[in-house]
């Protein structure tokens, strides 16, 4: 096919990203798991590409995982939904920006269902009212952070001090994307490269230097799948998909997993440690594991945060290795003091996965 | 392993990876009985089976251990099959399948799978 005609295709699956004045809203799971994340997009959007994004402390969870393990109905989530529209509305913002890919499913879901069915907007604004006394108005543009940093992506490497090669060899690391299932297996068109060909990591990995590993179970799910993870009787399923990825990437050699979703990176970095102590097995090199990143850690690694500003020290798997390789400094000594500088301990080391640097 | 102290096992993959099955003995099937190549997975034999009525016998099953390189499962289900011809019988592609459980019987002993 000529060049012309693919670029005249792939216009399909582009989606449009506001460009300033973002409504953020958190995850509510997110600074438990990968603590620095959601600090670094707001660093990197207001100190870095000096953008307009307005928070509200009065936003709630969307319950989406209470909607997927199917605790809470649609017509309460949509309006809880509605009020996260409204806080927006009233602090007079109209791009609707959302840190969690769940969260990002589900206000498509809510989009799409009004779009359909009139009517169950109309429903919303009636619930909303008589809930809250309050009143919204739609989102003009939808996006997910990923969306933003994948926007930016060519401004960040440009202002970056690192990009995703070895400094010694000069060869372009290996990277494993992630994306999660919400993001566009749901509403292909909401999302960049739609479900077939999802680019919005995959635009981050290249234009920072890196080179994505295209392997067979690439677009499997890593294992969350709610009710597979949050029943207990069900974990067997979820720890099976995180491990059937792995199998899959291992022959590869990746030097990291990127993720865009709550769920990913948390069960693909955890479920190293689980799969190591139930069967003695890691993926990565020399007993190592294959480090799993946020898109905001890695968009901070490039443009020189400190790894324990991001909090790369809360993951499992460490993600030294991967520093080592691109040439970040980093103080071992530090790894485990809070805030404050106050030591916080040293976590019990795994038996198989290796956790603490040999001295 | 380990069990105990999670509350839960790694769930063993079921899937099936046609790039690494053995398909050793489909190979010696299809010589052996060529009719084998027009079944088109009707089901007819699987339904008109009176042994199948009594145990958990289906030839069209078969077909698909078979096709997957299951050999163990195959192994299994063959042994309750009585050879009494009906399912040829029914047969709409005129599938000698009474002869294909021999031949899976013959292959299973040429191969050694049967010894397994
Ligand atoms: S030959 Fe075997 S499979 Fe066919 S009908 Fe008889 S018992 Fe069933
Ligand atoms: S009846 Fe014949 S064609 Fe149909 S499944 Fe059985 S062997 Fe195949």
């Amino acid at each position: 096919m000529k060049k012309e005609g693919k670029e005249y295709i792939w216009k399909d699956y582009q989606k449009e990203i506001a460009e300033d004045k973002y409504f953020y809203v958190r995850s509510c799971v997110r600074q438990n798991f990968f603590p620095g994340s959601e600090w670094a997009f707001q660093k990197i959007l207001r100190e870095e590409l000096k953008k307009d994004l307005f928070e509200n402390a009065a936003h709630t969870s969307c319950t989406g995982i209470g909607y997927h393990t199917e605790i809470v109905p649609f017509e309460t989530m949509m309006t809880v939904v509605a009020r996260q529209f409204a806080l927006m509305t009233e602090a007079g913002y109209e791009h609707f920006v959302s840190s969690c890919i769940t969260s990002f499913g589900i206000y498509s879901e809510i989009l799409e269902t009004w779009e359909h069915f009139p009517e169950t907007e109309a429903r919303a604004h009636q619930y909303l009212k008589e809930a809250t006394g309050r009143d919204f108005i739609k989102p003009k543009n939808l996006a997910h952070t990923g969306d933003i940093i994948y926007k930016f992506r060519k401004e960040i490497v440009a202002k970056g001090k690192y990009r995703l090669v070895h400094h010694q060899t000069g060869e372009p690391l290996k990277i494993v994307e992630h994306i999660g299932c919400h993001y566009s297996k749901m509403f292909p068109h909401r999302g960049i490269g739609g479900a077939e060909y999802p680019y919005v990591l995959v635009g981050m990995i290249e234009d920072w230097g890196g080179k994505v590993v295209d392997y067979p179970e690439r677009r499997h799910c890593c294992g969350f799948g709610f009710r597979q993870y949050i029943v207990r009787a069900n974990r067997g399923y979820s720890i099976a998909c995180s491990r059937k990825k792995f199998e899959s990437m291992e022959p590869y050699h990746p030097d990291a997993i990127l993720t865009n979703c709550p769920g990913c990176p948390m069960f693909l970095d955890r479920w190293q440690y689980a799969i190591s102590e139930m069967e003695g097995k890691t993926y990565g090199e020399n007993g190592h594991g294959i480090p799993v990143l946020t898109y905001e850690e890695l968009a901070g690694l490039v443009l020189g945060y400190d790894p324990w500003d991001l909090g790369l020290q809360v993951h499992q798997v460490p993600v030294e290795p991967l520093l080592d390789k691109i040439g970040i400094p980093y103080d071992p000594s530090k790894k485990f003091l809070g805030k404050d500088g106050r030591d916080l301990g040293r976590p019990e080391a795994p038996h198989f996965l290796k956790f603490y640097k040999e001295s | 392993m380990k069990k105990d102290k999670w509350g839960y096992g790694i769930h063993p993959d079921r899937q099936i990876d046609l790039d690494n099955a053995n398909l050793s003995l489909l190979e010696l099937v299809r010589q052996s009985e060529p009719s084998y190549n027009l079944c088109i997975a009707c089901g007819s034999c699987a339904a008109t089976c009176t042994a199948g009525n009594l145990t958990t016998i289906s030839l069209r099953r078969i077909n698909i251990y078979l096709q997957r390189g299951m050999i163990k499962e195959l192994r299994e289900e063959i042994r309750r099959c009585m050879l009494c011809g009906k399912c040829y019988l029914a047969c709409p592609r005129g599938v000698n399948t009474r002869h294909v459980i021999i031949a899976i019987h013959e292959a299973l002993k040429a191969t050694g799978y049967e010894e397994l």
